[in-house]
């Protein structure tokens, strides 16, 4: 199977972004040098900078200082770029302390600024109209963004795993009434649902009970695909002689089930799962960015896009719309890593 | 054929159900019962709700009654056409959605025919010039229409409006129409605002759908009755058209019951981000308002009018494929 997979290329740079971004996951308050909730109105939509790569003929990046007025007339905050103050930039330099992997505690990041505070100097995507830096926000967005995508798909394996096998390991009666189940849940149409249920939890509930409940609903919409998998995999795998031989030789059901049948379909799951999450991580986005899911202070690409919600703060500021980029990128990125898994567990399906 | 059709009965009215019980739910939620949110509404604003007010209005929705006999009040009530009055507008929620819901569902049908428009004639092509070059850009941009949210794309399109024409281009009427009486004028300029929200919608179903025509119509096209076709010196025309697409054309009706929820979904937010007067901004507003009356309606005829919608296109399938029509009769 791992020889198929390799045979397909698109799958194969789609893992690899995958990868790319579960290791931004891991090291998000490394890759970010500022606090993601530290906001200051002085640099409110400050453009993204340019960083400079070479001075003087040597590779020493560094940034242009800058200077912001309101404008009278449009009351708008304009920034000059002062090109004399020069802001050099530091790899690895020290910043705002944390607990790396959430256990060893640090204050190294990937980039700072000598001299100054990082957080009132560098902008290397812009900030938002709190004055929050965006860069910094979106690896803490991917992290959130990509951790309640796994979660939810974990809820909708279970969920998914377990009525589709009962479905298809005892058929008759039961698996009747759960195929009607999820024939009717996938005829509703699911986003007004879940709003409604989204918008009717509770106002004082913390981040930690909105982030478990979001999760569970999103989960709500994915197990359905999966459970049909798995069903239909045990109904093709309970003819097959090998369980015939297994339950002749007094096996007990459970030692069937995840002995013998669980293990030859293994990969289809796995590839349903893949194909599965970035339905997750949309949902959640789509949820956050109509302002029910998630909420703020927690910070997740549906959060982040929420700023970008209308035609006016876009013209002012495009750069709100950066949050797009890796969205788009990573469900693309699960879109081909399933594809290619599919094809290799299953050479003659379709 | 008949057995087909009363189990499709069945189950629509199953889904009808469980959507009522869902809408309900949703309407219960909220913490407190609709009575005093009334009550704290109505005062907030400086109004008074008389005590004998309170008794009618307790009584007409059975609130001292167990929940069972108040979900069938409301059902009841629902079906004689009367929604409960919108906390937020204070009016009756059917004079709030008013024209919102047949919008709502012009939008969806019509990103659906677009989506089957644009699918059968390029999943033929990608399928009958596989790897071709057309083939690859079909490829390429249904994988872009699969990963892009509609939501995202609408955002970027406005964008891109308003940068590039100056334009905004949301919104499904032009300003002078916005509250003027349906006439034909109005109606035309309904349908020169409707392409863009439609192509929105419809480009993610259109990439699900010709990979599955493509694939479909490339399992027909291998096999020996077309081989027999060609050798016969039947036109190319006639060989591919005649027999292999009709086909291939049944997984593709059938997946029409999945699409219409897909894009019922899917317009919710495409509409607040275009502002497009469907029932969708007005959902949003109700639920963050905690305005349940009209939130739990809009989902519950949002539903309603998608399962009628499954159930026409079953019964479409029904015509399009003599397999099922003659099902059972054998």
């Amino acid at each position: 199977m791992r020889w198929r997979f390799r045979r397909h290329k698109l799958a194969i740079v789609g893992s690899i972004v995958v990868i790319f971004f579960y290791t931004v996951v891991l090291f998000a308050d490394f890759l970010a040098y500022a606090p993601p909730t530290e906001s200051e109105a002085q640099r409110s939509l400050l453009a993204p900078q340019g960083i400079h790569w070479v001075d003087h003929g040597r590779i020493d990046p560094y940034v242009y200082g800058f200077t912001g007025r309101r404008d009278p007339l449009t009351l708008k905050r304009v920034y000059t770029l002062d090109p004399t103050k020069k802001i050099s930039l530091r790899i690895f330099a020290h910043g705002f302390p944390y607990r790396l992997f959430g256990l060893i505690p640090t204050d190294r990041h990937l980039i700072g600024v000598v001299g100054a505070r990082t957080e009132d100097t560098l902008f290397v995507l812009g900030t938002d109209e709190q004055g929050r830096d965006l860069w910094s926000r979106l690896m803490y967005a991917t992290r959130t963004s990509l951790i309640i995508g796994l979660a939810g798909v974990t809820i909708a394996l279970f969920l998914g795993v377990l009525l589709g096998g009962i479905s298809g390991f005892y058929g008759g009666g039961v698996d009747t009434a759960i195929q009607r189940v999820i024939e009717i849940l996938r005829s509703i149409p699911t986003i007004p649902l879940w709003l409604g249920l989204a918008a009717a939890l509770p106002n004082d509930w913390t981040i930690g009970q909105v982030y478990f409940a979001i999760t569970l609903i999103i989960s709500l919409i994915g197990w359905t695909e999966l459970a049909r998998v798995v069903r239909g995999r045990f109904l093709s795998l309970r003819e097959e002689e090998f369980v015939m031989a297994a339950e002749l030789a007094g096996s007990s059901q459970v030692r069937i089930i995840l002995s013998h049948m669980v293990p030859s379909f293994l990969s289809h799951i796995i590839a349903a799962t893949t194909l599965a999450l970035p339905a997750m991580i949309v949902s959640e986005t789509s949820l956050s960015f109509l302002g029910l899911g998630l909420r703020p202070p927690a910070v997740s690409w549906g959060v982040l896009l929420q700023q970008a919600q209308n035609v006016q703060a876009l013209a002012i500021s495009p750069w709100l719309l950066i949050p797009a980029i890796p969205v788009i990128t990573v469900i693309l990125a699960f879109n081909f890593t399933g594809d290619g898994l599919r094809d290799a567990a299953d050479p003659y399906g379709h | 054929m008949l057995a087909y059709l009363s189990r499709r009965v069945v189950l629509a009215l199953l889904t009808v159900g469980a959507i009522s019980v869902l809408s309900f739910v949703i309407i219960r939620l909220p913490p407190g019962d609709y009575i005093s949110s009334y009550i704290a509404s109505v005062s907030m604003s400086g109004g008074f709700v008389s005590e004998q007010e309170v008794q009618v209005l307790r009584r007409e929705y059975g609130l001292d009654k167990p929940v069972y006999v108040q979900y069938l009040r409301w059902m009841g009530m629902v079906v004689q056409g009367r929604f409960g009055v919108s906390l937020e507008y204070r009016r009756p929620v059917s004079e709030v959605i008013g024209d919102r819901l047949w919008l709502t569902m012009v939008v969806a049908i019509a990103a659906v025919v677009l989506t089957w428009a644009l699918a059968l004639p390029i999943g033929i092509y990608s399928a009958v010039r596989q790897y071709s070059l057309g083939d690859y850009i079909a490829t390429f941009v249904g994988f872009i229409g699969l990963a892009v949210p509609s939501f995202m794309l609408a955002l970027v399109l406005m964008y891109l409006g308003f940068k590039y024409f100056n334009a905004n281009i949301g919104g499904l009427f032009s300003g002078e129409f916005d509250l003027a009486p349906w006439s034909l004028a109005k109606v035309w300029d309904l349908a020169k605002h409707l392409p863009l929200p439609t192509l929105i919608l419809a480009l993610a179903g259109t990439a699900q759908l010709i990979r599955i025509m493509r694939a479909n119509l490339l399992d027909e096209l291998s096999k020996p009755y077309v081989v027999t076709a060609r050798a016969r010196g039947l036109s190319e025309r006639r060989v591919i058209l005649k027999y292999p697409v009709r086909v291939a054309l049944n997984p593709f009706a059938s997946t029409i019951g999945y699409l219409l929820p897909y894009v019922v979904s899917g317009s919710i937010i495409v509409s607040l981000v275009l502002g497009l007067p469907t029932v969708g901004p007005l959902l949003l507003r109700a639920l963050v308002a905690q305005d349940m009356f009209l939130a739990g309606t809009i989902v519950l005829l949002l539903g309603v009018l998608t399962v009628v919608g499954t159930f026409l296109s079953d019964l479409m399938l029904l015509w399009i494929d003599p397999r099922i029509r003659l099902e059972g009769t054998r």
